[in-house]
């Protein structure tokens, strides 16, 4: 039976870290939004905005700015606008997203907790049930892939 | 006897193991969350919730059940020192809890009419019942954010909830809607607990607390955690590892 290392976490310089991580990147702020940004409803088309002159170097893709389609994820629309440079994917910004309300104040924690550590592995066995966050994802590689069509 | 269906734009799944198990019982739950979606939804005009941020509905008068919700957001803000919140600039949005708490009104059903081995599943978040179909647990397999379609942990459940908080991934890339995706270590959150409204909105506050969310799940009686990080390791609690089926 494999063992899995045990590791102690020492609460006082992880969340020292942690807050002087927060206090440099200051409050995270809400969906981007660019000029072109498309706000209608899910049927909406995607658009095109090469900037930068044509292609291309290594990658495949023509560089420049392509905005996706509005998809339908959960609790609302996803659109995402990805940027080409050098052939390749090189910025995926979020021009639309279905809100989640995380606060990001800091947090006292009291206890010591004690926290194992493994590589992740696939597992070969057959399951009932499968938990995953991949529906917003289908959403993503959706909206993705019309703005990655434009660029093909 | 297992259904699908797709509602909230979310697929929904529901399997009974039981004997004699009728598709109607079934249809009523289906039918309970396409009514909650119609009062929740941030994205229909003339949902509750719409019309409270329209000022056109007071809370007071809304119906029990978002009153009910926003007393849960109230302690679930509480319980998470305000990580957990269900408004945004101003605005109600109780996206980060409805989920869970759906699916398990919707288990409730099931159990009163006589139900006790099945599952409710909204898009990766279960509430499981009974002890599935050998009578040793439902066995869940936790989604590998990074390969399609693979499996990286196998847990076994009984009368329990689990609810999964991601990221987006392509190829090594995570992207995080919330800003700067250099920052963002956590892949994927999964919480194991009592139920699944109590899984899903601590999964939804520790994972707004980023790498520490882990810490606030060990911290918490009665739940488990598995975190998933973007190097591809796994952080998880000291009491996770008892519901794990091993592969070896």
């Amino acid at each position: 039976m494999k063992k899995y290392l045990q590791i102690t976490v020492v609460l006082g310089a992880f969340f020292l870290l942690v807050l002087i991580r927060q206090l440099r990147s200051g409050n995270t702020s809400e969906v981007q939004t660019v000029g072109n940004s498309n706000q209608s409803s899910p049927s909406s088309s995607a658009q095109a905005t090469p900037t930068a002159g044509a292609s291309s170097g290594t990658g495949k893709y023509k560089n420049g700015t392509y905005t996706g389609s509005v998809e339908d994820a959960y609790y609302g629309n996803l659109q995402v606008q990805v940027q080409i440079s050098n052939g390749s994917i090189s910025d995926v910004t979020f021009l639309q997203y279905p809100s989640d309300n995380h606060d990001s104040r800091y947090i006292n924690e009291q206890a010591m907790p004690i926290l194992k550590s493994e590589a992740i592995q696939a597992q070969s066995a057959q399951v009932d049930i499968v938990s995953g966050a991949s529906d917003s994802s289908q959403a993503f590689q959706k909206s993705l892939q019309t703005a990655l069509q434009q660029a093909s | 006897m297992k259904k699908h269906a797709d509602i909230m734009g979310m697929p929904v799944t529901i399997e009974i193991v039981d004997a004699g198990a009728k598709e109607e019982d079934i249809t009523v739950v289906f039918d309970y969350f396409r009514v909650m979606d119609e009062k929740f939804s941030t994205y229909k005009h003339s949902s509750e919730v719409e019309r409270i941020n329209r000022g056109e509905l007071r809370v007071e008068d809304a119906s029990k059940e978002l009153q009910e919700v926003l007393q849960q957001a109230e302690e679930t803000n509480q319980a998470s020192n305000g990580y957990f919140s269900v408004y945004h600039d101003g605005k109600l949005d109780p996206s980060g809890l409805v989920k869970g708490w759906a699916i398990w009104q919707g288990a409730k059903l099931l159990e009163k009419k006589g139900y006790r081995n099945f599952f409710v599943e909204i898009a990766g978040d279960i509430q499981v019942v009974g002890k599935g179909k050998n009578g040793l647990g439902w066995s869940i397999g936790i989604r590998n954010p990074f390969v399609s379609g693979e499996i990286v942990k196998v847990v076994r459940l009984a009368d329990k909830g689990i609810a999964t908080s991601g990221t987006y991934l392509r190829g090594s890339h995570i992207y995080n809607p919330k800003g700067d995706s250099s920052d963002q270590i956590v892949v994927s959150l999964t919480v194991l607990g009592p139920n699944v409204y109590e899984a899903d909105r601590f999964a939804t506050a520790a994972f707004a607390m980023g790498e520490k969310g882990i810490a606030f799940i060990e911290s918490l009686r009665g739940f488990a955690g598995y975190m998933i990080t973007k190097d591809k390791r796994a952080v998880f609690t000291d009491g996770f590892e008892k519901y794990v089926v091993k592969s070896d």
